[in-house]
């Protein structure tokens, strides 16, 4: 069972979280802070799961960006580690094809190409992920559609679907209607 | 989309409305809009499972839908519901294994494919239902056997993913019926896992070795290097879980190592929440294994310093209550104690180190009760280190409290002290007035210090203060308070609590009464002695009372408030049970209740040393468990002749406790009982209370009247034969012969001559009117020291009476006694509500009677009331009494063309099937049952099919119509009240499942 699913840059803001349990709005802010400080405070040769008070976080790093995923005893650690990685597969592939689009508008802030030739060599990043900068721009600015990605994927702390064109298709729909 | 909605909020009121256009859309051609929808319902189950119970079937269908993402969204339902009740759905079993297979086997489209490996997420899903479903059962397990070592086989691919799914496959192996080469196989992944390089998947074999353990231990053996190893991890969260492994692991051989690591670990953790889980689990295991009193004494000190405060309570409560109670071997008690002394003592040698709270309060408790173990030490020392702890500005105002009242038990065993006196002085002018108060009690008991040793008894620390502080000190005070009048240098709540029992000594008889309440009121009446006082201001206490006194007397507050959660309360309990027989406590707990009692009063008063106590306690235990109870009562007797009058007094409590305890015995074991020796007259009361008691149940059972017999066999006074005789009456004698014997039986008292007269009112006897009808025992209701009420139940034809006895229990006649009755939801009393009593005489007994009706169908209601009454102040005791359905049913006779017609006419109708068990094998064995509880009239029974009528009074029928049928009982009621037959029904339930 998830129990939520959060996503920080390295200064600890938070970008993106989703409760499937519920938890009162000040308590929130206070768990995600702690829960932070606890993930930035390991190293990379660390491993990637902690015990939390009573439940347990899975982290996963990409770059500047933490996404953490508090889970209860029943549940796969690995299974929800791989599950993170899934969803910023998801993400790249959705992302990549706004990515021009993304590049253009911002060209002045991500002038710098030696993080694009990253994402060459890395295939299965994109270009967001492996950026030193704080690249959460894209999710920021398209904040709704992450959310739509995981409600695809993460349904009341369950893990329900993982195939990469099933969660995509209903928004691939939605973008269609807003084109047209 | 909306799908997507309603599957993330939903409010269940709304499920009724929705559900059906749910339904619709899981026969919708589109894939993605039936995923959704079996979502949809996969919300509604977690918030209101029963209201989509119906639709189960439709589940089955999305579980073999021909898309993959349907049968997936449907899987987590089963999981759910599977984890609810696993053997319900054991016939799905084949279908997941050959889905998973499917799945495995790589029959799904590519693009559920992970890096190459099919839909993971999916198998591990399935694999922990499997896992659920295979729990416990051989043969489901063996349906799973093949496709998990297909999964095992298939998952060798070197990734994250692999790893999660092999996981689950071992947690799923472990957990259902073990097969020995799938548990080699898996054994060998958790192996692979522990020694992997890789920190996730270390972690990953940790936590299946830790799982595994339980089931075979060996596999730690396998891996101990890498256990050991991981406990030295850099990373934190590796040794963690290496320690809950060990945790598992540990037993009587390892457990000083595997606790020395914790507690290495406990000392670097920072985590509030680590270091509380830690300690319990410390803690448990020190409890549990704990190899000698050295290590426990020194592992428990580290506990408790780095514990500190955030650790649980109990922790701290359960260790002293180890101490205190000890175990069965007294020495080694002794040493642990003395050692646990000596460890403090060195502890608080060293000046300004910070302890925390707890840790300190634990201190001052051990050195307050246990310093005297310590021969060689100077209590004064102890004390002036005490002192120093109370003057640190950490120390919290209730470790003070604590701290105070070691000091006080610590004085209490030297003579004089230089650093008390200057510890009074200096708190007597504290701010905090709760060190004020203590400091001056603390003054005004050194003054006294007869007092104060009285007050502390050396090692009193268990069960014995409990009754120390419900007996002996309220004696003291009071004695003393006799003898010269008034009580000077007493602290101001003493000299309250010894003016409240001199008023009680006024009317000191009632109390008398209160004690024997339900043993009847004859024990001490009419006895005079001063002595007897105090025992009544003791006994008349009901347990709220006498916890009020102990905090009052005994200024041990914070010692008090830690006993009151464990040890303390079950004993208090017992001694209520003791004092008020109204409380049905079982007769082992009394028994043992009594087993402590007779050996502390002694010990009181002749300041036997602990062992020596304990010893006759263990010996009393034995001789009284033997069955002897006899001897127990001889010997106390003899001493109760040497000593004083107070203690004389005492010892006849216990010749009461003992001899009830003999007539219980007695009952037990039926052993023959050998007569008493001649005794007091008051012996001889106390066993009349114990004719009164055995009488008043003689209509219950056989038993009971041998117990009132072998109390009248151990009356020598009374003439045994004619007793026989009429004891003989009384078991041949019906409830309605039960007044008249009772009557005959309780001459004899009479004629003894030291009695006071006049016992007669305490028989209970229906008036002779109702006492042709059944009835239920007559028993208490509820009583104070003055008048006490019982009450039972007649069942006449056309009313349910309530009868009411109010017995006055003292010398002088009660004036304006009132009954009343509130007013009850479902119940009419008749008449009026109340009853008044414009005098009861002393000593005697009236009655009143009430019809009662219902008046709401109800299955069960409760009636209450008070009664009150004036004598000096007034009183009020309130009661209440439960009237079921079944009291207001009776039989309605009449002829099966009757209840044809009648049938027909009544609307109002249940239908419901019942299980018969097999001892109920026929119909007519089953209405018969119906008909004695229930006082059902049996029409007519025609094969397997019978019909009954009975009437709720005043007269509406209800007809019951019964058929069986392979071992269920279909009931049919109608009636032409419409709630009627659904209360009725359930009376029916109830009155099955009892036969």
């Amino acid at each position: 069972m998830i129990k939520f699913f959060l996503m920080v840059n390295k200064q600890g803001q938070t970008r993106l979280s989703r409760y499937y349990e519920h938890v009162e709005i000040h308590k929130r802010t206070m768990l995600e802070a702690e829960v932070i400080k606890n993930c930035l405070s390991r190293s990379k040769e660390q491993c990637s799961f902690i015990e939390y008070k009573d439940f347990k976080l899975v982290y996963r790093q990409y770059a500047a960006l933490f996404i953490v995923v508090g889970i209860n005893e029943t549940e796969n650690e690995m299974a929800v580690y791989e599950l993170i990685h899934n969803f910023v597969e998801v993400l790249d592939r959705y992302f990549s094809r706004v990515e021009k689009w993304y590049v253009m508008l911002n060209d002045q802030e991500v002038n710098d190409n030696s993080h694009y030739h990253l994402t060459k060599t890395n295939t299965h990043l994109s270009f967001f992920f492996q950026s030193e900068l704080d690249v959460s721009f894209p999710i920021m600015f398209n904040l709704d559609r992450v959310h739509i990605i995981l409600d695809e994927m993460v349904l009341n702390g369950c893990i329900v679907e993982t195939n990469k064109n099933r969660i995509l298709a209903p928004l691939f729909v939605l973008d269609k209607m807003a084109e047209s | 989309m909306a799908l997507t909605v309603v599957s993330q909020i939903f409010p269940r009121e709304m499920i009724p409305a929705v559900l059906p256009l749910i339904e619709d859309k899981l026969q919708h051609s589109k894939e993605i809009i039936r995923r959704k929808a079996v979502q949809a319902l996969y919300k509604f189950y977690l918030i209101a499972p029963n209201q989509v119970q119906h639709i189960h079937d439709k589940f089955r269908k999305a579980l073999c839908d021909r898309d993959v993402g349907v049968m997936a969204a449907s899987l987590h339902i089963y999981l759910q519901m599977i984890k609810k009740n696993a053997s319900g759905y054991k016939d799905l079993t084949e279908s997941f294994v050959s889905i998973l297979k499917q799945v495995v086997g790589g029959k799904l489209p590519i693009d559920f494919n992970y890096h190459s490996v099919p839909a993971p997420w999916l198998q591990i899903q399935l694999l922990r239902i499997l896992g659920l479903l295979g729990k416990d059962d051989p043969r489901t397990s063996e349906l799973m056997y093949d496709v998990l070592d297909e999964s095992l086989r298939r998952a060798e691919i070197n990734h994250n993913i692999t790893y999660a799914i092999l996981f689950e496959c071992v947690q799923t192996i472990y957990t259902i019926c073990p097969k020995s080469d799938l548990l080699e196989k898996a054994a060998k992944c958790i192996g692979k896992f522990v020694l992997s390089p890789k920190i996730n998947l270390k972690y990953l074999g940790l936590k299946a070795l830790t799982y595994v353990i339980q089931q075979d231990p060996n596999l730690a053996l396998q891996h101990q290097m890498t256990i050991i190893e991981c406990l030295d991890h850099p990373d934190p969260i590796i040794k963690r879980e290496t320690l809950e492994l060990l945790y598992r692991i540990t037993n009587g051989q390892n457990v000083t190592v595997i606790v020395q690591k914790m507690l290495d670990y406990l000392r670097q953790s920072k985590e509030e929440y680590t270091i509380i889980n830690l300690t319990g689990k410390i803690a448990e295991l020190v409890e549990k294994y704990a190899p000698d009193n050295e290590w426990f004494i020194q592992t428990m000190n580290a506990v408790f310093s780095v514990g500190g405060d955030v650790m649980h309570p109990d922790i701290p409560n359960n260790f002293l209550r180890l101490l205190a109670e000890g175990f069965d071997d007294e020495k080694e008690d002794e040493e642990l104690r003395l050692y646990a002394v000596q460890s403090y003592l060195s502890l608080l040698e060293e000046e300004d180190t910070f302890y925390p709270q707890k840790f300190l309060q634990v201190m001052s408790w051990v050195l307050g009760e246990y310093s005297y173990l310590i021969n060689d030490g100077d209590p004064e020392v102890i004390i002036t280190r005490l002192h120093r702890l109370l003057k640190q500005t950490f120390v919290t105002s209730e470790t003070k409290a604590w701290i105070m009242t070691a000091v006080t038990k610590m004085s209490s065993r030297m003579s004089c002290s230089k650093t008390v006196d200057k510890l009074i002085q200096e708190f007597s002018t504290s701010l905090d007035t709760c060190m004020r108060q203590y400091a001056f009690e603390l003054k005004h008991l050194c003054e006294n210090k007869e007092l104060m040793k009285n007050l502390f008894p050396l090692d009193a620390s268990c069960d014995e203060i409990m009754v120390d502080a419900s007996l002996s000190f309220l004696d003291g005070f009071v004695a003393e308070g006799l003898s010269c009048g008034a009580a000077p240098y007493k602290p101001h709540h003493q000299r309250q609590e010894e003016k409240l029992s001199q008023e009680k000594a006024l009317n000191f008889e009632p109390y008398g009464l209160s004690f024997t309440s339900n043993m009847s009121s004859s024990g001490f009446t009419g006895r005079q002695s001063p002595a007897g006082l105090s025992l009544g201001s003791d006994m008349s206490g009901n347990s709220a009372e006498l916890g009020q006194k102990e905090t009052n007397c005994l200024k041990l507050d914070g010692v008090r408030k830690l006993w009151g959660k464990e040890g303390y309360l079950p004993k208090k309990e017992n001694k209520t049970g003791k004092e008020d027989k109204t409380q049905p406590v079982p007769q082992d707990s009394i028994l043992t209740a009594h087993v402590v009692d007779p050996p502390l009063m002694q010990s009181e008063q002749q300041v036997v040393s602990l062992s020596e106590e304990e010893k006759e306690k263990q010996q009393l235990a034995s001789t009284l468990f033997v069955g002897l109870g006899s001897n127990s009562t001889i010997s106390l007797m003899g001493r109760a002749d040497i000593i004083t009058q107070k203690l004389k007094k005492k010892s006849k409590i216990s010749e009461t406790q003992n001899s009830e305890e003999a007539s219980s015995f007695q009952n037990i074991a039926t052993l023959p009982f050998s007569p008493l020796p001649d005794t007091t007259p008051n012996n001889k009361e106390n066993f009349q209370g114990n004719e009164h008691l055995g009488l008043r149940k003689i209509s219950l059972s056989s038993s009971e009247v041998l117990e009132a017999s072998v109390s009248f066999e151990t009356s020598q006074s009374v003439t045994e034969v004619g007793l026989d005789e009429q004891l003989s009456n009384c078991r041949l004698s019906t409830s309605s012969l039960f007044a008249d014997s009772n009557i005959e039986v309780f001459q004899p008292p009479q004629n003894v001559p030291d009695i006071v007269a006049n016992k007669a009112p305490l028989s209970l006897c229906l008036p002779e009117e109702l006492a042709g009808h059944p009835h239920s025992e007559i028993v208490e209701l509820c009583s104070s020291d003055i008048l006490t009420v019982y009450w039972c139940k007649v069942w006449t034809d056309d009313c349910s009476r309530l009868v009411l006895f109010v017995a006055n229990n003292s010398t002088s006649p009660l004036k304006t006694v009132n009954l009343v009755f509130e007013s009850a939801e479902h119940f009419k009393i008749f008449e009026s509500l109340s009853c008044h009593f414009p005098v009861i005489e002393a000593q005697s007994m009236e009655s009143c009677q009430k019809c009662v009706q219902l008046e709401k169908v109800c299955t069960e209601g409760v009636l209450s009331g008070s009664i009150s009454y004036h004598l000096d102040t007034d009183t009020h005791l309130e009661f209440s009494l439960t009237f079921s359905l079944s009291d207001f049913i009776r039989p309605m006779k009449m002829t099966t063309e009757d209840f044809g017609r009648l049938w027909l006419s009544f609307s109002n109708d249940v239908k419901q099937n019942l299980k018969m068990s097999p001892s109920q094998g026929s119909l007519s064995i089953a209405l018969n049952a119906l008909k004695q509880k229930l006082k059902l009239h049996i029409v007519e029974i025609i094969g397997n099919e019978g019909i009954a009528a009975c009437r709720l009074l005043p007269s509406v029928p209800c007809l019951l119509h019964c058929r069986t049928h392979a071992r269920t009982l279909a009931l049919w009621f109608r009636s032409s009240c419409s709630a009627l037959p659904d209360s009725l029904l359930y009376q029916c339930q109830k009155v099955m499942e009892e036969a």
